[in-house]
Formats: structure tokens, sequence, C-alpha cells
């Protein structure tokens, strides 16, 4: 067998101007001395970049991905539903990735050694899952509901309720960690981490949206929430008809 | 059709309680071949103070120099149990560490042969949007003429390289901001 001759892989879009949030970001204390003060040095997309690390379903478990089925009694708490699709750029889904979550209790407490919030602690929650998407990139969690909580960022700061998504995609490059948002939260505008994002249309996609179809009677709201990895600049496409 | 990326947000202070399950500090297992060689890392933040509350991976090739990834179609062997991918989370000394074998050489952008190098991301509380960098291996004639190296000011480029401490022990530190600022990549 020959060694494929070496073609520089395509590279992956960059997000639009304002999608992103810069690394200093003031009203956000913490980013002040953790913030890079020299501009990004931008590389190349080679294999190292183009490649990843892949998972598949050795390490995760039957209910990894129910929340409110990893302990013996039931956490207290509005049971919730949270689904959607993995996505990227070019609307193409991400299938068999691995998507990671957190978040606090329906008190806003997380069982964390660092966490003194004076909520209490739910013995039935521990607050995090894992699941990989499907062949269409869908995922699916059972929850309960995160409660908001305080935190000393500023005078009086509360952060909104949000669940944190780690998502790995298929490169090195396409590495996304966020927060999901309840739509309606009137603590979004008060967030610096919300609202260290520029563009407004960008923050809002990071809310789900009450999801009638997924809403379970009697037993669990439905929220929806599709992520968007980057996608691969312009290659031509095998099915795609070039001219002769 | 085009979508929009979603924005990325912190990785905030609780991240062990979502992220742990996945530490991976030794990527090493019997059979994998390559120089064995530990990796003590540190993060510190502009006032020099340790970052207690931070995830590090790493990814990387074989020794071989090939990614275990469809990608990677190089006609290379790949071996079992190696998956170049590694996590830690700094202690609270701002330490992470990792046990891995040193990468093969593998093509740049342009086709010459990169060095040896460790792909790394960092998340922390105060970190909006991951950081990227890399990590070289110290003394190794192939940084000379490394196509990434060579992007990066003269001056800086030491934040890049390890420092050897012992025989198989390397000692990296990740400076977030301010004198010695490791260099940060955009990808």
């Amino acid at each position: 067998m020959a060694t494929t001759p070496p073609r520089p892989p395509a590279g992956y879009r960059k997000p639009d101007r304002g999608t992103q949030p810069d690394y200093l970001f003031p009203p956000y204390a913490s980013t002040v001395k953790r913030s890079p003060s020299h501009p990004l040095v931008l590389l190349p997309t080679s294999l190292s970049e183009a490649t990843g690390p892949l998972f598949g379903f050795e390490r995760i478990r039957a209910n990894d991905f129910d929340l409110t089925k990893q302990h013996s009694g039931a956490p207290i708490g509005e049971r919730i539903v949270v689904t959607g699709r993995v996505l990227d750029a070019n609307a193409k889904p991400v299938a068999n990735t691995l998507v990671e979550i957190w978040q606090a209790n329906a008190a806003g407490r997380y069982p964390h050694k660092r966490d003194n919030h004076d909520a209490p602690t739910d013995p039935n929650f521990t607050g995090a899952g894992r699941t990989l998407t499907d062949s269409e990139g869908r995922y699916r969690f059972v929850t309960i509901r995160p409660g908001e909580y305080p935190w000393r960022n500023h005078y009086n700061a509360w952060r909104p309720a949000h669940i944190h998504f780690s998502l790995f995609g298929p490169a090195f490059a396409t590495r996304l960690v966020t927060q999901m948002y309840f739509p309606g939260d009137p603590l979004l505008e008060y967030d610096p981490m919300y609202m260290s994002i520029p563009d407004e249309r960008a923050r809002r996609r990071l809310v789900s949206a009450f999801d009638w179809e997924t809403t379970i009677p009697e037993t669990a709201l439905g929220y929806k929430w599709d992520i968007v990895l980057r996608g691969r600049e312009e290659t031509p496409m095998d099915n795609d008809v070039l001219p002769a | 059709m085009s979508l929009q990326t979603t924005s990325s947000q912190t990785i905030g202070p609780y991240l062990h309680i979502g992220t742990t399950w996945l530490v991976t500090q030794d990527l090493t297992a019997p059979g994998v071949t390559g120089e064995r060689i530990a990796i003590d890392g540190r993060v510190l933040d502009g006032d020099g103070k340790p970052v207690i509350d931070a995830l590090v991976e790493i990814w990387q090739a074989n020794a071989h120099g090939r990614y275990a990834h469809p990608e990677d179609t190089r006609d290379l062997p790949l071996e079992a149990g190696f998956t170049g991918f590694g996590r830690s989370q700094t202690d609270e000394q701002g330490r992470f560490r990792f046990t891995t074998i040193k990468p093969g050489r593998v093509p740049g952008a342009d086709g010459r042969l990169q060095a040896p190098h460790l792909n790394v991301t960092i998340f922390m509380r105060g970190i909006l949007k991951h950081l990227i960098t890399r990590m070289y291996f110290p003394d190794d004639p192939a940084n000379a003429t490394d196509p990434v190296l060579g992007l990066v000011p003269e001056a800086r480029r030491g934040t890049l390289v390890a420092r050897r401490t012992k025989p198989g022990v390397l000692a990296w530190e990740v400076i977030l901001q301010g004198d010695g600022e490791t260099v940060f990549f955009e990808c």
C-alpha cells in the first residue's frame, strides 16, 4: 500500500465576528488575570488540528443520560427532558460524538467542595451526564431544572439557570464547551458570562426553547437546544457535479 | 446551508463534576512503543498564582507519527491501546500531570514535517473560550525547522518547549498572562 501523498486537510471555518466572547471581559472579573494579553497566533490546519479524539460507548453506562436515575431515590425538582441535535456549520449532523453535561441541583447547589452556597445538597442528584449523539446528531438527557445561584463576581450577582455542555466533534478544531440557558430567564441580561458574547442573536442561540413535542405528559417538560460545531471550509462534495 | 457556530462559554469552577470521569493522565499501555515521558505541568495566572481549577487536554500522534483518527490515512502503524487523548485537572498548586510517549513527526499544513508536539486545550473559570497551545520537546533538532514554531516570534518560542528536569521527566509551565506569557493559538 502506498502512502497517500500529502495534501493539506481542509480547514475549519472561523466563527462570525461577534459570535464568540473575547478573552478579556472585565465585567466577568476572573477574566482580568487569566486572559492572554498577546494576540493569538493563527495556526494553519494540519493533521494535528483536523484529527481529534473519538469516543465510543465502552465507557458510557445505561443511566448516564438520565440524571434522575443515578441514585436510589428521585432528586428533588422539576423533571425536564433536554433534546437537540449537534450539527456542524454546514448543517450536517455530527454523529456519534460525545456530549458531557453538568449542572446545579434544583436549589442551585453543586455537590462540590468549593461550592459553599447556603442551599441544600440533594443526595439523589449528582448533576453529571453523558451520551453519544445518534446517526442524525440527536442527543437526549433527562434531568431536573437547575436552580439559579449567587456568585461573588459583583454585588448581588446571580447566575441564570444553566446546564454546562462539553462537546468534541470530529477534530481538535471543533472542541466546544458552553452553557445552555432557559427561556424567559430574567437573570440573563445581568449575567456577564452570557453578556460577554457581543452579538445578541448569538447570545439568544444559547437559550433553549420549550418544546411541547418532547414534553412527556404527567412527567417532564421538554426543552430543545441545537448545538452547532465549526464546519469545514468549502470543499467539493462527493456528490457535487463539477463543471467539465 | 450555513449555520452560525454556537458561542463558547466558560467551563466554570465546578468542572470536576462533569469531567472527572474521563480524566486520563496515563496515555500509555503495555505494548505501546515509544519513549516514555512524564510531564509535570503547571498553570499560572497573570499574578503568578497557581490556577487550581483548570482542565488540560492533550491530543497527540503515536510514536510512528500517526493519529488514531480516520482522517489520518497515511500508511503508518496504529497501536492498540494508544488513543492519543489525555485529560488532567490542575490541583491546589496548579499542577497537572501526564504520562505518555513522545509522538513521531506529522506533516504540517505545507507538507513539511513538524517537530514532535502535543496539541493542548485548556479550560478554566475566567476563560470564556478555551485556550489552544502546543508543547514541544527540548533538544529536538526538528524544533529548528518546525513550521508552527516558525510562525511564533523567536523571543516567545521558548514558552512552547518543555524543560527536561531529569531523565524521562519534562516540566512545562503555562503562563496565562504577562512576563513569559505562553503562546496561544487560533486554529
